[in-house]
Order: structure tokens, then sequence, then C-alpha cells
């Protein structure tokens, strides 16, 4: 049945934003209960060091405290924070969320404090004695295999922490045959999230009811619930999880961590609702990094330019424990390693290592920006090696519009694209040829003009459920319901914190019952409201969530169409539909307005045989495969050779993210992730010294992008429907963090072509460039 | 010690410990949750507000320090219904995601305009540099600013009270 094209497509305004714009919005501090503690965490100084003691009687003394606890007290108390992770080969040690006998990162929870008062609370934690003896940390993944290493797991007698490995289409046949093999180790810096609203809990126990409600800043609320009563033996429906406004995630909230189960614990301990706001130390400390890997690649090159094969090893620094997915990001890279190229052969191994540091996990992209930053690199050496343009090695090695569905010989499957076009267009609108003519011009007057590509695939859409950890299912739900005035509520599994779903389904719902997008009021992130869900993560919402809706309205709109059958008295093969309109075929004057007929199902003083009463739908979507989203990303940069400085001339993003439901979403999405992805590029890295400290561990010395370190992004799409959903709809959440670090890294080591320069370490700081110049000078 | 302030054209008085910061101030004791904490180093000015007209930012402040003071909060913008021209900017150019940064922004957008009604693209950007968002990559909250400004403009910006209606919200009134 046809819908209207009123709302789709269109920039509407979002409909979350009057009480964002406004300070009326509630994230997990605002929340207030009567009686309410505050927790404040002790952490271990040392990254690596046992627990002879720990004395808290000065604390339990201090003035407004309730209580105390170490890891001792809640010893099989709480159950050990979870991985959901799967792989062949793969260690997983206990991760108990107050440490037991021995630390192992700096930030690592020793002891909480429980105080009526969130002041006295931290003062109290100081007064908490832990007598450590500090043992040797090993910081380094390539030092933490060698044999004399200190171990962090000793159990194990290794910190290899797992080992996984994919090979198809006879990748050492493709390197004995290749015409040139061009080798790199490229490197993806550790990465800190940095949400702007840290993370947070807030916990009430019902002792009447044996029921406990957590309030928590996450991506995953029905997932936290499960995990949550797992974790301290409740019966699941006795535990609600509310996801007030969540202040940004960027996959640092996907995830379970041991304070919400802590919190939940202390207020059933203490009989009181309990508060604990992270500072932004402890989010530097003790929320989830990401990347971090050491990539030894080489690719096999035909004379002509065409990739026969790659192989890279791949080695992930864990850190010190897993969370939810900590062990399987890095098999995303190599999943999505060669790229947006057809390649035929492939070989990675991925080795994961422990080491003294905070565990990695699914920051924006996870695993996927580091396989284009692999593949993106690669394919710009290549052409230097061949002394042909990157853009043509691009074009040579992309499959044709006719070879989708594209059969990866990793084992995934694109669905459908067009490289080309969004490559062309991107060329187009940079005016290439001219930049590189300009280029030549520049570089004879001693001027550094770059010009980067990045032509990225990515996986977006997650599931199928066949993909996911053994534990976890990757479909969506969702619940729509037209109320008895005609409005529409919806209920959805994703868990926006930022993205705009009340708007955009609310423009879906809009188009598809005829009716104003300010009648839909969609709800998310309460266990208690919503169906179970899984949540919002690897650009799931609209492909995933999106399309539960979907079928949600065509089951309603079935629903409407035999009732109006009904009312007109014909059969429901003869009821036509537009616009918020039922009338009958050829009889177009005569129409039934949806509330009408609605209103009819509602009263149901006269119901078709068979047609139960009330007008609520549930659907839940299994994909039958990923979304890839692609497009090419552009950089123009010129750098100084007196301050290494890099001026980002132009930025020009062509994005097909399939069908968009809202432009102005669209654009907000992926001007956000360029961003994250120029300060992997050229600002962020997180340092631990040799010691396990964590040297970049707030905001003045780890660098994330201001305002002014960023250009004016120039954004256009091209549009190729997914068919793995009925909308068509592919998912954007992540391209710009996917495909944008590469471009800048390509555009700036292209500027220093006549350095001689083939790698420079992200970030590209402006030393280091600098340094180059300066080597250059001395020769 | 005790702490007398005017917040949002209302007057408030209490008994304050003398380490309590503005922003817990405001927050806990005045139940004013709009003014975010993000950082509590002065570092993301998700915490900012304007302090006898100055943006501020108010983890770093303590509370008896804005003793006397006139302090206007994100809650105190909008009057009668009527959005700020900054708080329609962001909303009509899509000047936000999470919103977690948003007050602070806004408010430092606001103190902008009223020291420079028409700021260029570089100027608002040096300006933000104390505010930091990890969602939006700045360019649709420039985009805010120069709107609100270009709504502003015909009013003398300097002489017209913080929050009260913009031109297109005056015009909007008449109409």
């Amino acid at each position: 049945m046809a819908a209207s094209t009123k709302w789709v497509g269109k920039p509407m305004k979002r409909k979350e934003d009057p009480r964002l714009i406004q300070g009326l919005a509630h994230y997990v501090d605002d929340m207030v209960l009567p009686g309410m503690f505050y927790a404040a965490f002790v952490r271990s100084p040392y990254a690596h060091a046992h627990i002879r003691s720990v004395n808290t009687s000065a604390a339990q003394a201090a003035p407004g405290v309730v209580a105390v606890y170490t890891g001792e007290h809640v010893r099989g108390q709480i159950g050990n924070i979870p991985c959901a992770g799967d792989l062949p080969e793969l260690r997983v040690p206990p991760h108990a969320p107050l440490a037991l006998d021995k630390v192992r990162y700096s930030g690592e929870p020793v002891a909480v404090v429980v105080a009526d008062d969130r002041y006295r609370a931290r003062d109290a934690a100081d007064l908490v004695e832990v007598d450590y003896e500090p043992l040797p940390a090993v910081t380094d993944p390539q030092k933490a295999l060698q044999k004399n290493s200190p171990l962090l797991h000793e159990q194990f007698g290794t910190n290899r922490a797992c080992y996984w490995k994919i090979e198809a289409g006879f990748p050492a046949k493709a390197f004995k045959k290749a015409h040139r093999v061009v080798k790199q180790r490229l490197l993806n810096q550790r990465l800190i999230p940095v949400a702007m609203e840290p993370r947070g809990v807030l916990a009430h126990y019902d002792a009447g009811e044996g029921s406990l409600t957590v309030w928590s800043s996450t991506q995953i609320p029905h997932l936290l619930r499960t995990q949550l009563a797992a974790m301290l033996g409740l019966a699941e429906m006795k535990v609600r999880v509310i996801t007030p406004e969540v202040g940004g995630g960027f996959g640092s909230k996907l995830n379970v961590y041991g304070e919400e189960a802590l919190v939940a614990w202390l207020a059933r301990a203490v009989g009181r609702p309990v508060k604990w706001m992270e500072t932004r130390r402890e989010n530097f400390l003790n929320t989830i990094h990401g990347r971090d890997q050491v990539n030894d690649v080489e690719v096999a090159v035909a004379r002509d330019g065409t990739i026969t094969a790659l192989r890279c090893r791949i080695l992930a620094d864990l850190g010190a424990y897993y969370q939810l997915l900590t062990p399987v990001i890095p098999t995303l890279t190599g999943l999505l390693i060669l790229g947006a190229y057809k390649i035929p052969a492939v070989e990675v191994e991925y080795v994961g290592v422990f080491t003294n540091k905070m565990a990695t996990d699914a920051y924006r992209g996870a695993g996927r920006p580091e396989a284009t930053y692999i593949i993106e690199r690669m394919v710009d050496l290549v052409a230097r090696e061949l002394k042909k343009d990157p853009a043509e090695i691009r074009l040579k090695n992309f499959p044709q519009p006719k070879d989708f569905p594209y059969a990866v010989p990793t084992g995934i499957v694109y669905d459908s694209g067009d490289y080309a076009a969004a490559l062309k267009k991107a060329m187009a609108m940079a005016g290439y040829k001219r930049l590189r003519a300009e280029q030549k011009k520049l570089w004879k007057q001693g001027r550094y003009l770059g010009v980067g590509l990045s032509s990225y695939v990515e996986i977006c859409g997650l599931g199928p459920s066949s993909a996911a950890p053994p534990a976890i299912g990757w479909w969506e739900s969702a619940t729509v319901r037209i109320e008895p005035t005609g409005s529409v509520t919806v209920l959805t599994g994703s868990s926006p914190h930022g993205q705009g779903q009340e708007t955009s389904f609310a423009q879906m719902v809009a188009d598809e019952l005829g009716m104003s997008p300010d009648a839909v009021v969609v709800i998310h992130g309460d266990t208690r409201a919503v169906p179970y869900g899984i949540g919002t993560f690897g650009s799931r919402a609209t492909a995933v969530g999106g399309t539960a809706v979907h079928m949600c309205l065509e089951k309603l709109k079935q629903k409407l169409a035999r009732m109006a059958a009904h009312l007109f008295n014909v059969a429901p093969e003869q009821i036509v539909y537009k616009d918020g309109e039922f009338s009958v075929k050829g009889k177009g004057r005569e129409s039934k307005k949806l509330t009408e007929v609605a209103g009819a199902i509602f009263t149901a003083k006269s119901l078709p045989a068979g047609l139960e009463p009330g007008l609520e739908a549930t659907s839940f979507f299994e994909p039958q495969n990923f979304t890839f989203p692609f497009g090419t990303h552009l950089c123009v940069v010129e750098v100084s050779p007196q301050t290494g400085d890099i001026q980002l001339k132009r930025y020009i993003a062509v994005d097909d993210c399939g069908k968009v439901i809202n432009p102005l979403l669209v654009d907000g999405q992926v001007h956000g992730g360029i961003a994250q992805s120029l300060g992997q590029a050229l600002l962020e890295e997180a340092v631990y010294d040799e010691n396990g400290q964590l040297v970049t561990g707030e905001l003045m010395d780890y660098a994330i992008p201001r305002a002014g370190d960023v250009p004016r992004f120039e954004t256009a799409r091209t549009v190729t429907p997914s068919p793995v959903n009925p909308m068509g709809v592919k998912g954007v959440g992540e391209a710009g963090t996917i495909g944008a670090t590469p471009a800048i890294v390509n555009a700036v080591i292209d500027a220093l072509r006549p350095l001689g320069v083939r790698d420079i370490p992200m970030p590209l700081k402006r030393e280091r460039l600098w340094a180059l110049f300066q080597k250059k000078a001395r020769r | 010690m005790k702490v007398a302030v005017t917040v949002n054209g209302r007057s408030y008085s209490h008994e304050v410990e003398p380490r309590l910061l503005l922003v817990h101030y405001l927050r806990d004791v005045l139940g004013l949750t709009g003014t975010h904490i993000g950082c509590e180093t002065s570092l993301c000015g998700a915490c900012t507000v304007l302090l006898d007209g100055q943006a501020v930012k108010s983890c770093t402040v303590l509370a008896v320090q804005a003793d006397g003071a006139d302090i206007t909060t994100i809650e105190g913008l909008a009057r009668d219904g009527k959005l700020h021209p900054v708080q329609e900017g962001f909303w009509e150019e899509h000047g936000l995601q999470c919103g977690y940064c948003t007050p602070g922004m806004i408010m430092a957008g606001v103190a902008l305009l009223q020291t420079n009604p028409a700021p260029g693209e570089t100027e608002i950007r040096r300006a933000l540099a104390g505010n930091l968002c990890r969602c939006t990559g700045y360019q649709h909250i420039v985009n805010a600013i120069q709107s609100a400004a270009k709504k502003m403009k015909p009013a003398p910006a300097k002489s017209r009270p913080v929050g009260s209606p913009g031109p297109a919200a005056r015009r909007r009134t008449k109409g």
C-alpha cells in the first residue's frame, strides 16, 4: 500500500531538541531520589600490584559515611563482569567488580565508599588505606609476548589472550606470482572515547517488591538488565533498567561495567538509593578504550595495479581484562580488511595480548576504522610503488555494480554498491586534476600540498544474529500502537543517545499512517515499557530497529484495511490506502480517514469476523545480512615546512548510506564521525608510560578536537538502496569514523612525497612533521 | 558560609560549605540541572553559565565566590515560552546530538554574541575553544550561532538584556 512521501527524506528539525536546548532533559545525574546516598570508588594507583591488605577503619569513621566495601566483602555476592566474545582460542580471565588479591591496571577499583553526600564520599575514599606490593608492569604488547615478561594472569602461563585466523584464495601462491609486494607496518593507536557525559548509575532497591531499578547511562538497557540479573542473582523481571537521556556513547557505553552491578548491589546492601557519577579522570582510566593494534601488512600487486592478495598480522593490545566484546573487536578488522576492493586472496592472523592497561572494546567503528586505515594506506603505497595515481589504483580494483551481492574472501557478502560513482563524485567536487597540477607547481615552490583519498566500505546494521557472539542476538524489536485519540506510540528496542530516532522514526510513521510527526511519540530505554531490545550500536538503529518499526506499520495498515473493507462492505483486496485515507478501488471520492477506521476498531461495535480489537503490533526484525554503506572521502591539506602545521584546506565526504530518512541527521552523523577520525589522525593518543601510568589521563593531556581544529566539511551523497531491508536503508553512525582517518593521513603523506616519507605514525602531530622537514634540511 | 545570588531573575540565599562548587550549588541545591558537569577541571565547558554577564565555567567557581552575583543558566534563556535566538539556532541548524555539551555551548554562544554581534566563522570557532563537543563535529554549532547572529542583528545587541526575545521572535509576536 502506498505511503506518502511527505516526511521521509526531509530535513526535519528534531523532536528531542526542545528539552535539550532548554536544560529540561534528564541525564542520570539529574535524577534525585529521596534519601539518596552517593558512592565513590578507591582505585589503584599502580598498574600491577598485589593487594596485601585494605584498611577501611578511618574511612568508616569519617563523617557521613554509611559503609565501605572491598573486594573481599563482595566476593561471591556479585558475579564477574561478563565478556560475550567467543573465539576458538580464547583465555578468559575472571574479572571481579572490585579487585581481589591483585590489581592489573591503573584505575582498577579496589574499594567503594557510600556516604550521605558526594563530597563526603570522595573525602572518605581518600582515607581507605591499601597496602600494595608493586609488581613490574608490561605495557608493550610485543614485550608482553616475550618469555621473561611479567604475567597478568598467572594461571594462563602467557599473556597471549586469544588467536584467530582467516585464510582464503591461496595467498601464498599470489605472493609468489606478484609483480611487486608492498609491505608496511601500520599502527592504529589507542584512543579514548570521551563521551561528554561520563558514565553514571543510580540504583534503587524496593525491599517490599524485591525489585531493583537501575538508571544507567548505557547504550544497551535490555542486555544490561539480563546481565545485572545474572550478576546479582535476581529474577530478570525483578530488574528494571532505565536509560534516561544519555550524553553520548560511541561504544563506550555498549558495555556492562562493574560499577553498574556494584551500585545496584549497594542500593540493596544499604537499603537506600545510591548514585555514582564517574569523574572525567575515572572516565579516562576505567571506561573502555579503543583501537590499539600493530598491523604488519603486505599486499601482492600485478604489473597493471591489480591487487591480488593481502596478508596482515594484527597484534591487538587488549588491556588487562575483557569487557563485553573486547577480544572480538579485532576480528571485525579482519573481516573488513579487503575494504572496497576485489582482492581474491587474503590471510589475516590476529593475536590478542594482555597488558597492564584498561581494556579496549568497541569505540565508534570498532575494528572497522582499523581495517579501512590498513587497506586505504596500502592502496596509496601501491600507487606510489607503481608510480600511478591513487585514484587509478582504486578504480582498477573496485568491484563493479554488477558484481553485487559481492562475496568477499573474508566470508562476508557486500549487499550493494557503486564504489566508483562515489569516488568520481568526490573527485569532481574537488577538481581533482586541477589539484594534482597545482600540487606539482607548489612542490617546485617549496610548498607542500597533499590530496588524500579514502574509498571505504563499512559493516553496518549489525546483525544478523548468526554473526553475533553466542549469547547475544542482533535483531531488534518494536511495538507500534495507535491510541484511541489517533496519536501513535512507538516503543523501540533501539536506545538512541543523540542519533535522533525520536524524530526519524516519527517521520517514518507519519508517512505510513498519513499524520503529522507531532502526533507520534517514540519511547525507548525503559525495560519495563518497551519489548526486549538489543540497543544502539554498530549503526543499527535505523537499519534494524527502523525496519522493526516498518514491519509493525505494515501489520497495522493491513488490519486497518480489513476494517475499512468491512466499513465499506467490500473485500479487503479492493481497499486502496493513500496519505492516511482508505477508499475503494475505482471509487476514489468516498474515503474514510485512518483515525475513523481506527476508532471503529477501538469501539469494536461491529468487527469483521476474526478481527481482534486494539491497534498494536509488535515485530522483531532479524536481518539476513549486514548492510554495507560506502563512500569516498577526499582531503586536501597543506603542510608548513617551517612549523609542521597541517592546514586542512578542504574536506569532501561523499557517503552512500542507502535511503536517507532525514538528511540533516545524516549530515550530523557524518560530521561528528569525521571529527573523531580527525582526532585519531592528528591529535589523539592514549599514552601509558612503562610503569603503566596513563599519562594522557585528562582532557588537558588528551586532545579531542576543538571547534578550531576542524574544517568546514563538504558533504554529498550517492544513494544505493540496500536489499537487506524493505526500506533500503544502510546506516550512517560510523561512516565518518570508518572513512575519514586514512583520507587525512594519506593527504599529509602525499604532501610530503618530495621528502620521500612513506609512513608517519598517528597522530600526525606537528612536531613529528617538523622533525621530518628538519631531517631533510640537514641532509 | 552564606551565599546570596540571583539566578535567572530569582533571588536565593543559602548556607553552604565553603568548598561547594557553583555547579553543584546550581544543580543540587537549586535543582537547576540543565547545567552539566563534563570534567570538573574547566576543560570541557559543559558547565558554562553567565556570571554577571560573563561566561564562566561553574565547575571551577566556588558558590561563595558567586555571592552577590547575577547568574544566568540555560533554564533562564527562554522567556515567556519564547526560545532565545541562540537556542532557536541550535534547533534549526541541528547544532546538537546527545545534548550534553549543549547548554554550555549555547551559553558560550550567547556570551560571544553579546560582545561580537556578527562574528565570522573563525571567530566563532575560536570563541568556542573552551567548549568541547564529541558528537557534532562543530559545523552545525557554528551554523547555529551564525543563524542566531543574523536574527539578533537589527537589535542593538549590547543594550538588549540577556535572554530577551530576538527580532525574529518579536516579529512573530506581532504577526
